[in-house]
């Protein structure tokens, strides 16, 4: 069975995960055009490599981003959302 | 047929002729080529060949033909659709996929078997009404029909389901079908090869040439071909490619499996799904049942299969079917599907010339072979969208024109 580590509860099961996605940033709704906003919308990056995605696991509802690569399903690493940002800042 | 098979015995050397002519290097130039040896990208060729004398053709295949999805699928053809522009574009596919034996003069083992969705809930009972509604409307044989008649059908199946979630009713759909999905794309193949068309396997394409706007040329594994028209028709692949023309597209790839069990002696005549239990399941012309289920939760590129898909698949059939309890999985696969968001294709003209699109067909590609085929023959030949795909084209997804077909898939994906 595939096992992901969750930040707060430790290795868990794939199966108590879901999937929500990758992380994209938002353009600003007020201000954008339909073009850009109907891109946002609808498409994706679809293409395999390591992505920043969100990741929920659902017994506790802990949402928190994994990097993980789309062509090996190799998990590389799993961080809280707040963890990210301060690394940004 | 036993005398002709002493032949093979008999002979040294193999007395059919190859299926087709093996092709060694490129030409410098063709008047199309289309990227993808699958069920569609084939028919395509075929069409172009057979309908508009098109034959300077090279159909270019990373790996071997038919490989794909095209391979890879449960071979079941439909047409109960749910909105007007998927109903009548799947009915034209059925229509088409009845002569094809009789056209390739070759055994699809094309067997008409009915085709169940089972509701198990008020609600898709309501959605089944409305999709039989819709189907009656476009004159395709689909009815709405109770356990009784399910029963007479499959006496095999436990329509309470245990007593958990019982089978209320279905969608009966008579002209239901599978095919032997190989053949499908030797089919395809051996016609469109007859007719002079190239087929290269094992030559992956890195990358298509463009000059203002327009195709000029393609990079593939054999060196560089010049051309104005490419076809591309490679389903999980298909982000990787327009990733090189600067395409953006709302394809997203996630593995979907299937699984069969060992052969048994026929007992299940018609297709049978369940979209709230995650079941599709009919029995091959070898009596193997062919099982499959719903996507893969996440994102991946990759063809692997997991334990966890046949250990649930197989719970939700022994629900229905708990006398196989002892019957055992022999073999497990998956492909790659192109979903998107709105469950219809994604076909046609592009914002590049010459550049033409078959893609987005995630689940529910193979039955619709013979049409895609055709239809993109018609649109690269007159550089122009044939009728029947109009509402397919990518730019639905900037102008917020989505098809909605949530028929589309068997089960809920």
């Amino acid at each position: 069975m595939k096992i992901m580590t969750c930040p707060i509860n430790g290795p868990r099961p794939i199966t108590e995960f879901a999937y929500g996605g990758e992380v994209r940033p938002m353009p600003d709704p007020n201000t954008v055009d339909d073009a850009t906003w109907a891109a946002y919308i609808y498409n994706r990056n679809s293409i395999p490599g390591i992505k920043q995605e969100w990741w929920c696991h659902v017994p506790s509802n802990t949402w928190f981003i994994a990097e993980r690569n789309t062509l090996t399903d190799e998990i590389l690493r799993t961080y809280l959302y707040a963890e990210a940002q301060e690394g940004v800042a | 047929m036993p005398l002709n098979l002493l032949k093979f015995a008999l002979s040294k050397a193999h007395p059919e002729p190859a299926m087709f002519t093996p092709r060694d290097r490129l030409k410098p130039s063709y008047d199309a080529v289309i990227i993808g040896a699958g069920g569609h990208g084939l028919a395509a060729a075929y069409y172009l060949a057979r309908d508009y004398g098109m034959t300077n053709v090279a159909v270019l295949e990373k790996g071997y033909l038919g490989g794909g999805n095209t391979g890879r699928n449960t071979t079941i053809i439909r047409s109960n659709y749910l909105t007007p522009e998927g109903v009548k574009f799947y009915d034209e596919s059925v229509r088409l996929w009845q002569d094809l034996s009789q056209e390739f003069d070759l055994n699809l083992f094309y067997s008409n078997r009915g085709h169940f969705t089972l509701a198990h809930t008020d609600a898709s009972l309501r959605t089944m009404r409305w999709r039989a509604e819709v189907n009656k409307h476009f004159g395709i044989a689909s009815e709405l029909v109770g356990p009784e008649e399910i029963q007479k059908a499959c006496p095999q199946m436990d329509v309470s389901c245990g007593g958990k979630a019982p089978v209320l009713g279905a969608l009966y759909h008579a002209p239901g079908s599978i095919a032997r999905h190989d053949a499908v794309a030797w089919g395809y193949g051996r016609g469109a090869d007859q007719r002079g068309v190239e087929i290269h396997q094992q030559t992956e394409v890195f990358g298509i040439q463009t000059k203002a706007g327009k195709v000029t040329g393609v990079q593939t594994s054999k060196g560089e071909i010049a051309t104005e028209k490419v076809l591309c028709a490679v389903a999980g692949s298909t982000p990787r490619l327009l990733h090189g023309l600067g395409l953006r597209s709302p394809l997203y790839i996630h593995p979907l499996q299937a699984m069969v069990s060992e052969p048994m002696k026929p007992w299940l005549d018609p297709i049978i799904v369940s979209g709230s239990l995650h079941v599709y399941v009919s029995q091959t012309a070898r009596g193997e049942l062919v099982m499959g289920a719903s996507l893969d939760p996440y994102e991946l590129h990759s063809t692997r299969s997991t334990l966890d898909f046949v250990e649930g698949l197989c719970a939700h059939m022994l629900e229905l079917f708990p006398f196989l309890s002892h019957v055992k999985i022999v073999r497990q696969w998956a492909g790659m599907a192109d979903m998107t968001p709105d469950f219809a294709p994604i076909m046609g003209k592009t914002e590049i010339e010459g550049f033409y699109l078959d893609a987005g067909w995630g689940t529910w590609g193979f039955k619709a072979t013979p049409i895609c085929g055709k239809t993109m023959a018609y649109t690269l030949v007159h550089d122009r969208n044939h009728d029947l795909i109009q509402d397919f084209s990518l730019d639905r997804f900037k102008t917020f024109a989505l098809v909605g077909e949530k028929g589309a898939a068997s089960v809920g994906h």
